[in-house]
């Protein structure tokens, strides 16, 4: 191949194995063949294919890191939102309590003013009814003393045939009497 | 064979590396061509692909920020190599463009001169091959047998190693199955006893072929991986 070696043996002086390159000598077009793919490779391989395999694995990972923060945020905020929801519940549950209580208290206020209402009203009612009934008896004990006077009168006119009409003894009479009647009536009332 | 005698003689070898070049930068370009946040389809593949020698080799070895510096060459001395390879089972090209040693040797010193740019950026130039050649806590007289043998273990074995350990895997894996395949041809057209020979041979011939596909990656995922390991050790050329 190589131009000495074709002039060496076009003087037939070298053995045909003689002229067989050593496979560890290498020839140039060997070498330049050998740096042209090599370099064409490494520069599709640096500028190109490898910085666009990096920005793809980049930006994959920080889609995926991303995601995750995404839904730690979107967790984080259902936490809270429930922990808020949790004290509202608390805070409703306090309150209600708080208003069960109030309302009982107030019914029981109600029921107690209203007994000690009705409490007064019986008493006042019973007072009245008593007066009442002091009053008519009252009224008919002195209905009766009249009736009972007079009747007493015109019966002792009737047994004694003497006219008692006249107004000193009449009067001092039966005001004694009744008097005395009085005291009896007062007693047994008791 | 095209321009021959000029520095850009193109061989059988020559053609298929161009070829297997444009095919990587294409695949990984139209891959990666307006990629999306949710991969479809090829984008797919491709970024398997690349997350295999991302998370694999460059992550898993140099770390993940220093790895995203050096993930470039890492993944294109892997892919490269990876699509240079698979040729070797290609009917019809049966042989892969590594087993020519200029694409191993190119490859080796690119990693030479990244894993040396890695230290010296580290740690300065001469501070960085002095802590790669010196072990610390050896005795004075030790000095004189290990630096030697850490220089030339760093700083020559290294690309050599590099480079012979795939072309050579490449070119024996080449000339195995040539010869089986020669010989299973050999044998079948004698048309006597010997034809039998050929049932054996092509039997091992498509067994190789299986075990050369397991070659086919794990060599390029040894070259990426000590790739890595070298640029490693350099970032840690204080810790031996």
């Amino acid at each position: 191949m190589n131009p000495i070696h074709i002039l060496a043996a076009g003087e037939g002086e070298g053995l045909p194995l003689e002229e067989t390159p050593n496979v560890l000598t290498p020839a140039l077009y060997d070498i330049v063949w050998s740096l042209i793919p090599f370099a064409v490779v490494l520069f599709v391989f640096w500028k190109f294919v490898l910085p666009m395999f990096k920005r793809v694995l980049d930006e994959r990972s920080e889609r995926i890191e991303g995601g995750i923060e995404r839904a730690e945020a979107a967790q984080s905020e259902a936490k809270a939102a429930l922990d808020k929801y949790n004290a509202q519940l608390a805070e409703a549950r306090v309150e209600a309590a708080k208003i069960r209580d109030d309302a009982r208290a107030q019914g029981q206020q109600i029921i107690a003013d209203m007994k000690a209402e009705a409490n007064l009203e019986k008493d006042r009612i019973v007072a009245a009814g008593e007066q009442q009934l002091n009053a008519q008896r009252q009224q008919i004990v002195s209905e009766l003393r009249g009736d009972l006077g007079r009747q007493s009168i015109d019966l002792a006119e009737r047994l004694m045939g003497e006219q008692l009409s006249d107004s000193v003894h009449r009067s001092g009479t039966i005001d004694r009497f009744l008097a005395d009647l009085d005291r009896v009536a007062g007693a047994g009332q008791k | 064979m095209l321009f021959e005698g000029t520095p850009f003689e193109l061989d059988r070898l020559m053609i298929i590396r161009v070829l297997v070049g444009v095919l990587v930068a294409l695949l990984f370009y139209v891959g990666m061509r307006g990629a999306k946040i949710v991969p479809k389809g090829f984008q797919n593949v491709v970024e398997i692909a690349l997350d295999f020698v991302k998370t694999y080799i460059s992550d898993d070895i140099i770390g993940k920020k220093d790895g995203d510096r050096f993930l470039p060459i890492i993944a294109t001395i892997f892919f490269l190599t990876l699509f240079m390879n698979i040729p070797a089972v290609i009917p019809g090209l049966n042989i892969s463009p590594n087993a020519r040693i200029g694409m191993p040797l190119v490859m080796a010193l690119v990693v030479y001169v990244v894993f040396i740019y890695a230290g010296a950026k580290k740690y300065g130039f001469f501070s960085f091959v002095g802590k790669s050649i010196v072990v610390p806590n050896l005795p004075p007289a030790l000095h004189l047998l290990v630096v030697p043998i850490e220089f030339i273990s760093t700083f020559v074995l290294r690309p050599a190693t590099l480079t012979i350990r795939l072309m050579a895997n490449m070119l024996a894996g080449h000339i195995m199955i040539v010869l089986l395949f020669s010989a299973t041809n050999f044998f079948f057209w004698q048309f006597n006893g010997w034809t039998a020979v050929s049932l054996v041979t092509i039997i091992v011939a498509v067994a190789f072929t299986f075990f050369e596909l397991l070659v086919i990656f794990l060599q390029a995922y040894i070259f990426a991986l000590l790739a890595a390991v070298y640029i490693d050790l350099s970032l840690h050329a204080d810790s031996h």
